[in-house]
């Protein structure tokens, strides 16, 4: 029976791993998420007769096991299957902060039993646990004020006078009861409890100061920090398939971290110790030439209408509008009167990486349709219109222009070099990062305010009349 | 019991075989993907259930609770997202193989 699971438990990672393998291409992507399911529910179900657990049918931690399944997968599985599109950001946020506080609480057991006088398995087990609790407290409240942010809860970004100070204070701390608790023979229960109080605290104080513009990298991180968490939790309690998965989870987590730091030219360590716009964000507004000009959906219309190339560039407001049928709508329109369409995705437009190009494949726009930064940006000279909808700092030539600007030198879509550009947009606000935007104020901008889906309503309307 | 220089071996090369595996990802699957490593990390609900399994009194049965819930839920909510997110790619998936 042992050797049953221990086989099963094998099997699991090695599935898991290719499952991911098939998920980094769009063809297999499907299938790989299909099979690592099947291997964590075989798992999930072998665990039932592991060695671990000698339980009878009647007892209560079998009765209460059960529950917990049920009731953690029911409220899940209804969230997931609830959602809108535009909030999956947010989910994988709650989800991964479940996973992180979930391995933060295995540790939480394993250390009440030794404080309660259960016998040690040495000093590395309990370096490990505490290890793995305090990486998995933290990605347990930081994604949670992920989430709330993301969320809307929380609108704004919090700075508490000396807040690095402090954080600095708390983690040396957790670092003085880590220790304390990782080295105590017997461990001391008030410790046990403080160590997880002040880790919960420590996530909410480092993610607080963060702004949603940073949010998927944050995200991505606790990814990371949640997978070795399970990793370090899956060596105290000997179990392969945990080290395994939450190890490779860890790394290529923390590779999606750095793909995205990097696409945002934001090093990690600057997403982590400093926030968007207190660091020269007002500085940048000072020199800016010309005004907005407005323009009619109807005049917008008979511009792309009439374009050869029409170079759609969409952003976070975008989703927020959920526009994305009404741009495939007008991209059929446009493509039936002979203009060349496509869409301009920045790798960091929306909340996450890829997060544009899930809703408009939601939408049927073929892949051939969808460019990335490298492909498009050579297009844009050609291009008699670039239309922006809802994207704000990733078009911003500032980031090219001004080195005193916080998002100088982040690689941008050159989408104010089409002959036209046209910004959908809901009000004259800055972006997410609070910096304004030059491209608004450009010659060859003209900007179509109104919400996006209402925006593009208007102009198929028009397209049609045509 | 898996520990010392072994621990350390399969250490390394699962956090190789992680780095190799995302090394070549389009952009386009970065959400799925993080998503579907998301839900891989639903293994810690095997962790989970065998700390449950070991609980002896009502602070322990709680705290295990909590960690089977909310590793159940880390599983089934990261498996339902991914699948949401990949169907839709689902669709359009044969132009592309043609594209390609």
């Amino acid at each position: 029976m042992n050797l049953l699971i221990d086989a099963v438990y094998f099997v699991t990672a090695a599935v898991f791993i290719i499952g991911l393998k098939q998920m980094s291409s769009p063809v297999t992507a499907h299938r790989g998420i299909v099979w690592a399911g099947i291997a964590m529910f075989v798992a999930t179900v072998a665990t039932f007769g592991a060695p671990q657990i000698t339980l009878d049918i009647g007892s209560i931690n079998l009765q209460l096991m059960l529950v917990a399944i049920i009731v953690g997968s029911a409220v899940a599985y209804i969230s997931a299957k609830r959602v809108a599109m535009t909030d999956m950001p947010q989910m994988i946020a709650m989800y991964n902060g479940m996973g992180g506080g979930a391995a933060a609480a295995i540790a939480a057991v394993e250390l009440v039993k030794l404080s309660a006088g259960a016998e040690s398995h040495g000093l590395t087990v309990q370096v490990l646990a505490v290890l793995g609790a305090v990486i998995g407290a933290v990605s347990f409240s930081g994604s949670a004020i992920a989430f709330a942010k993301l969320q809307g809860i929380m609108k704004k970004t919090l700075r508490l006078p000396l807040h690095q100070v402090m954080n600095i204070a708390l983690f040396a701390a957790v670092c003085v009861f880590g220790y304390l608790v990782a080295t105590g023979t017997p461990v001391s229960f008030e410790y046990v409890v403080i160590f997880f109080i002040l880790s919960i605290v420590l996530g909410v104080m480092v993610t607080l100061p963060i702004g949603g513009a940073d949010m998927p990298v944050v995200i991505s991180l606790f990814n990371a920090l949640t997978g070795l968490a399970v990793a370090f939790e899956g060596f105290v309690l000997n179990n392969a398939a945990m080290i395994i998965a939450g190890t490779v989870v860890g790394s290529s987590g923390t590779l999606l971290t750095q793909l995205m730091a990097k696409a945002m030219n934001r090093p990690i360590s600057n997403v982590l110790f400093s926030s968007f716009g207190s660091d020269g964000g007002a500085a940048a507004e000072e020199d800016i030439e010309g005004s907005m000009k407005e323009i009619q959906a109807m005049d917008a219309a008979i511009m792309m209408a009439y374009g050869q190339k029409v170079i759609i560039v969409p952003g976070y407001g975008m989703a927020v509008a959920q526009a994305q049928h009404k741009l495939k709508e007008m991209q059929d329109l446009l493509e039936a009167r002979g203009v060349d369409v496509k869409y301009a995705i920045h790798p960091v437009a929306g909340r996450m990486p890829g997060h544009m190009n899930v809703l408009l494949a939601e939408a049927g726009v073929d892949y051939d349709k969808i460019l990335d930064l490298d492909e498009i940006n050579p297009e844009f000279p050609t291009a008699d219109v670039a239309l922006v909808i809802g994207a704000n700092d990733v078009v911003n030539p500032v980031a090219r222009t001004n080195p005193d600007s916080p998002i100088y030198g982040m690689p941008i879509l050159d989408a104010d070099h089409a002959h036209n550009v046209i910004v959908i947009k809901r009000g004259k606000g800055a972006g997410f990062s609070g910096i304004e935007n030059h491209l608004f104020y450009a010659d060859n901008t003209q900007m179509l305010y109104g919400d996006g889906q209402k925006a593009v309503a208007e102009l198929i309307a028009g397209i049609k009349t045509l | 019991m898996i520990e010392g220089l072994p621990a350390l071996y399969i250490f390394m090369l699962s956090a190789f075989t992680g780095y190799e595996v995302i090394s070549r990802v389009p952009v386009i699957l970065h959400t799925p993907l993080m998503s579907g490593s998301n839900f891989v990390h639903g293994i810690v609900v095997v962790g989970a259930m065998i700390v449950m399994g070991n609980a002896e009194g009502a602070l322990e049965l709680t705290i295990g609770f909590i960690a089977v819930a909310m590793a159940a839920g880390n599983a089934v909510g990261g498996y339902v997202a991914t699948v949401r997110m990949l169907d839709m790619f689902h669709t359009a998936k044969p132009k592309n193989e043609g594209a390609q």
